[in-house]
């Protein structure tokens, strides 16, 4: 049987009254690619500090390559933090040769990447954020890790060097690594095999960002005055979101929302919700069934 | 120089060019805001986002060109990063704001008091700035920068980072400044925000690569795109790139065929096959400009050794 690179079983973690992680399972396997999403607050960033050995549950089982998370386990784990984990004031070389030693490797696990070459020589943090985050990847992918975490990789990057970085990602789990990954971007959730989606705490969607949005529906209102619609629909208590020239409206059926917007000439019809609109129903359920601070 | 009023319907910049020293940062770059409309400024780190931005809010003066804003009392600011100040509690931040920009108390109280609660941020009225989250702290910048309903609101990535319940909310403020007639700005690297905005301006390196609404950005688009299952073997490979666990292959010198589905994940149910073309959106759109920039600069690279 082949180990699985990640695994949370029916894992709790509390802060005082506060349950941040609320009987989570959720696995990686070889090769697969698990985006995690969730807002602020609903128990990501809690669960990858319980899955890197950071935090211990209060209840339930982290098993990293089926066992407990340890050093040795550590050193098979490639972690890229939001804030990149990279030290600004030594240079680019410096800091993958560091990081290599760190994890016990010999000098060709520093040799750095085309792309990075000619930066070598400088300072990090003077170097662009596109450029940091790709020495931050060749960092953590240095010493081969069987199992990548990777906190929000692409934030900030411009598309191009997106796709690159995620170019990276798929490489390395085509060679065999698991890995999990949070965004807050959901077009990227394509790049994902699997997506988990938490809220508050808990785990509240799992499967493909198809399987996830399933058959939900949103209200598409195209007027003539879409500031005047927006109004009205707002007034209405309705939520309403502006993109382009069009609103569209979550969780509302056309004739409410054409109730709402009165005589106004508009039409009012129905399209499928993206995976952002869907996250959005699912997370705003779990907050009003949930009576999180 | 700085121009008065939209008298001809825009806030913006016409032909500007900014140096620092001797890094051109902004070269040859027009915008245009205009009233009731959401613009998007597009582009990576080093683009020239903030540069363009702070011109426009009246922070930076440019080595030449024209920039046409209105004054500094109907012109709303959020800077990238700070736009809070992070001692003073929710509620002061609106009223140290409200000062400034010569708003009644009232007024003001009763504009933020709704804006607040709209953003889910009332029942944190007392906590300082500095301690909010990420999202609730830019939620409060945008709403301190939109307080006195500016004529323009210029708006330094609001969204970065930002987790997308929050970036929900700042889209709904950011609807309601526009819808209340401001001409709003904003600098973004997400690209699935700059299609809901009006108009785009990509920016690379200090240079437009792209500009207009977005459906003219994609029909402005030259050759054509297929995609594939893996990446391409030779020449074609260097035109490739991941897009959605897939390969996007651009080939320039193709005439525009008639894509038979759309690949954007909203479109129809059927994936494209293997080797077969797919209508590009935003997204593909701004990557091919860069793209082909990128392969301009080393194919010039190349002939010149």
């Amino acid at each position: 049987m082949t180990e699985v690179p990640a695994q949370a079983v029916a894992v709790s973690r509390a802060f005082g009254p506060f349950v941040a992680v609320d009987q989570v399972d959720l696995e990686v396997r070889p090769g697969e690619v698990v985006g995690l999403l969730g807002a602020n607050g609903a128990g990501k960033t809690t669960l990858i500090r319980l899955l890197l050995g950071l935090l211990r549950p209060t209840a339930g089982e982290i098993r990293l390559f089926g066992e407990p998370p340890s050093r040795r386990t550590r050193r098979r784990i490639g972690y890229v933090p939001q804030s990149l984990g990279l030290y600004d004031d030594l240079t680019l070389e410096e800091n993958l040769a560091f990081s290599a030693a760190v994890f016990g490797e010999g000098p060709e696990a520093a040799r750095l990447p085309g792309p990075l070459r000619r930066y070598g020589g400088t300072v990090v943090g003077s170097l662009p954020l596109g450029i940091q985050r790709t020495t931050a990847f060749a960092a953590a992918l240095a010493h081969r890790p069987d199992l990548l975490v990777l906190d929000e990789p692409t934030s900030g990057v411009d598309p191009l060097a997106r796709a690159r970085l995620w170019e990276t990602v798929a490489g390395a789990a085509a060679e065999g690594a698991g890995v999990l990954v949070t965004t807050h971007y959901m077009d990227e959730a394509g790049e994902c095999d699997r997506l988990v989606i938490m809220a508050a705490g808990r785990v509240v969607a799992r499967g493909t960002a198809r399987e996830i949005t399933g058959d939900a529906h949103v209200s598409v209102v195209e007027s003539g005055s879409w500031a005047a619609a927006f109004g009205a629909l707002e007034a209405a208590g309705l939520p309403v979101a502006l993109v382009g020239r069009t609103l569209r409206v979550p969780g509302a059926a056309p004739d409410a929302v054409r109730r709402a917007l009165g005589a106004l000439p508009a039409t009012v019809t129905s399209a499928p919700a993206t995976l952002e609109e869907r996250f959005f129903q699912l997370t705003l359920a779990s907050d009003t069934t949930k009576g999180h601070p | 120089m700085t121009a008065p009023g939209p008298a001809n319907g825009w806030w913006g910049a016409d032909d500007l060019s900014v140096r620092f020293g001797g890094n051109i940062a902004l070269d040859h770059v027009s915008f245009r805001a205009e009233p009731g409309r959401v613009s998007a400024v597009v582009g990576g780190d080093g683009a020239g986002r903030t540069t363009l931005l702070r011109c426009l809010a009246g922070a930076l003066a440019p080595a030449s060109g024209l920039i046409r804003r209105p004054g500094a009392l109907v012109t709303g600011y959020l800077s990238a990063g700070s736009g809070t100040y992070p001692d003073l509690s929710v509620s002061e931040n609106l009223a140290f704001r409200a000062t400034a920009y010569q708003i009644p108390p009232a007024t003001a109280a009763e504009r933020g008091e709704e804006l607040l609660a709209r953003a889910g941020l009332d029942r944190a009225r007392d906590r300082l700035a500095g301690q909010l989250s990420g999202g609730m702290r830019q939620k409060l910048g945008v709403i301190a920068a939109m307080l006195h309903r500016p004529d323009l609101l210029v708006l330094d990535e609001p969204t970065t980072g930002v987790d997308p319940v929050s970036r929900s909310d700042l889209w709904w403020l950011i609807a309601r400044a526009a819808a209340g007639g401001a001409a709003v700005v904003l600098a973004t690297s997400y690209l699935d925000e700059a299609e809901r905005a009006h108009t785009v301006l990509v920016l690379d390196a200090g240079a437009e690569l792209a500009k207009g609404t977005p459906e003219e950005i994609v029909a402005a688009m030259p050759g054509t795109l297929t995609v594939a299952d893996t990446r391409p073997a030779g020449e074609a490979g260097r035109r490739a790139w991941r897009r959605e666990g897939r390969w996007r292959v651009w080939d320039p010198a193709d005439a525009r065929g008639n894509p038979s589905a759309d690949a954007s994940g909203n479109g129809p149910a059927d994936a494209p096959g293997n080797g077969q073309a797919v209508r590009p959106d935003l997204q593909d759109a701004v990557t091919v400009a860069a793209l082909a920039r990128e392969l301009a600069r080393a194919g010039a690279a190349e002939e010149s050794r």
